[in-house]
């Protein structure tokens, strides 16, 4: 097995006086896909954004390529690598199609590469080519999410944290970001943490299946076992 | 006709200064969702400098660009020591603070400089100039059109076609999103600050020349008027401020110039509370509104 590229040990986390996160151990070796599965309220959201920092971790650690990820300011954090794309898709709908996709690549410093990957994404995306000047609002479910994972590549990153890609999206879509998410693993070495409720899509392209109940890990298994273990899935995953 | 005529593009030139002030309020509250009660102490207190660094060099313009700048940096101060610090639980929590630092910013110029009116010297003429017997505007109103224009063109160019530009708009739109993708969201929100404050202060320099002289509270009257235009145009929309702004100029000239000798009363402030209330019962969210623009 290759290097973790992100590493969680007793990660504990929540919300002022509410905890969310209990003891939360993972680890994510690099160009792969881990999949962080479970019901609703079981803390998959805030794990999330504990890893990027907009929830701050009460105790444990988080290391990132080996270094602490914790003291490293939000805004900092897709300099390091990681793009987070937020539940609910996070575009920002008043603004274009094309603004969205150059803000993803605002911060980085060689701009004739940030040039070429905003190019990459409208042949990757079609339909935002044909939208480039319509503003967020305007675009369907699907494309809003087209835009939103567009956007975190235009950073280029080696780690992406994707929070419930397929919801409320048409089965077809969801297979199209779940067959682009393994192309983007195979091709490029990207690292995904994927949290998800559509359980089969999301375990039919990854590597590790962790699955998390009342802010705990209670299973963290190759993606195989769980897809194949009859006992596993009924006892964890409800099919 | 005539007196309709000098009206209408006096009223335009008093417009275009509430338009300058309306869209340094709409600035603030795209970039930190406050309606700033202090613009108009930090704007005079902007012309103070500019009344002082005039006074000692004899130079307006010199004066002029101090109160620009000198705006900008207040607008950064009073960020970041007082506003930055209060929370978005409840709206109030702001108004407060802000007219705290009203209070705190006219005790010092009045300390400083005295609560007397002092007169301020325009740099162009006052004298209306007359076309075919028509007495049009004069060359003051010329360059508070000159620098309004310069002001909306040079922010809409700021925010449509720059890096930053749009770096600010998407930290006014999706704060927690902006930051994610690596802009440094609380810098944006000082910026904004700084921009609507040295907007503010322009307007100061364009108003208290004619009708209202240096005061402490010189600007207290603009405000409310501005800020008006600014609630018509619908608070988020520069656009709007601008309509606003200049909505208000002009019907204030007409109300002044019309209605006032007949009914031996100052209506004006009366017409521009009743344009309020009208364009907030057929708009609520004022003129130029969006609707429906956040839907997830």
């Amino acid at each position: 097995m290759t290097e973790a590229i992100l590493e969680v040990k007793g990660l504990c986390s929540g919300y002022g006086p509410v905890p969310v996160l209990h003891d939360i151990d993972l680890s994510v070796p690099a160009g792969t896909i881990a999949a962080v599965l479970g019901a609703n309220g079981a803390g998959k959201t805030t794990l999330l954004r504990t890893l990027s920092g907009l929830v701050r971790p009460t105790s444990g650690a988080i290391r990132f390529e080996g270094h602490d990820l914790i003291s490293v300011p939000v805004e900092k954090l897709v300099h390091k690598g990681i793009s987070h794309v937020p539940e609910g898709r996070g575009v920002v709908t008043e603004l274009t199609v094309d603004e969205n996709l150059r803000l993803g690549g605002l911060w980085r410093k060689d701009r004739a590469d940030t040039a070429k990957a905003l190019g990459e994404m409208y042949e990757f995306f079609e339909p935002l080519a044909r939208r480039r000047d319509y503003p967020g609002h305007q675009l369907s479910g699907g494309e809003r999410q087209m835009l939103a994972v567009g956007r975190a590549l235009m950073a280029r990153p080696k780690l992406m944290l994707l929070d419930e890609p397929s919801l409320g999206l048409a089965p077809k879509v969801v297979s199209q970001i779940m067959t682009l998410l393994k192309h983007l693993r195979d091709t490029t070495g990207l690292t995904v943490l994927l949290v998800e409720q559509n359980v089969r899509s999301a375990l039919s392209i990854a590597d590790q299946g962790v699955v998390m109940s009342l802010g705990r890990v209670v299973v963290n298994r190759d993606a195989k076992d769980l897809r194949d273990d009859q006992g596993l899935r009924h006892a964890y995953l409800g099919f | 006709m005539d007196r309709f005529i000098f009206l209408t593009t006096d009223g335009l030139s008093k417009g275009a200064v509430y338009a300058a002030f309306a869209l340094s309020l709409v600035l603030i509250w795209r970039a930190a969702r406050v309606v700033n009660f202090a613009q108009g102490a930090i704007a005079v207190a902007a012309a103070y400098m500019a009344f002082s660094i005039t006074l000692h060099t004899g130079s307006y313009w010199l004066g002029f660009i101090a109160s620009l700048v000198g705006g900008f940096i207040l607008g950064i101060v009073v960020e970041r020591t007082a506003m930055r610090f209060v929370g978005h639980e409840r709206p109030l929590d702001a108004v407060i603070v802000a007219l705290g630092v009203v209070l705190v910013l006219q005790a010092v110029l009045g300390y400083l400089y005295g609560n007397e009116f002092i007169g301020v010297d325009s740099p162009f003429s006052r004298r209306v100039i007359t076309v075919g017997g028509i007495d049009l505007l004069s060359r003051f109103d010329l360059y508070v059109f000159a620098a309004v224009f310069l002001l909306v063109a040079g922010l809409g160019l700021l925010f449509s076609k720059t890096r930053l530009g749009l770096r600010m708009r998407a930290s006014a739109f999706a704060p927690e999103v902006s930051r994610l993708l690596g802009v440094n969201v609380t810098r944006m929100v000082t910026l904004g600050w700084a921009l609507a404050a040295a907007a503010g202060a322009l307007a100061a320099m364009l108003i208290l020349p004619g009708d209202l002289g240096l005061h402490p509270n010189a600007m207290d009257g603009v405000f409310v008027t501005a800020f008006t235009g600014a609630v018509i145009g619908g608070l988020d929309s520069p656009q709007g401020a601008v309509v606003g702004g200049l909505t208000i100029g002009l019907l204030l000239n007409y109300v002044t110039g019309y209605l006032n000798p007949l009914f031996s009363a100052d209506l004006g402030s009366i017409a521009v509370l009743a344009l309020l209330l009208a364009v907030l019962l057929v708009r609520p969210g004022g003129l130029f509104s969006g609707v429906a623009a956040r839907q997830v």
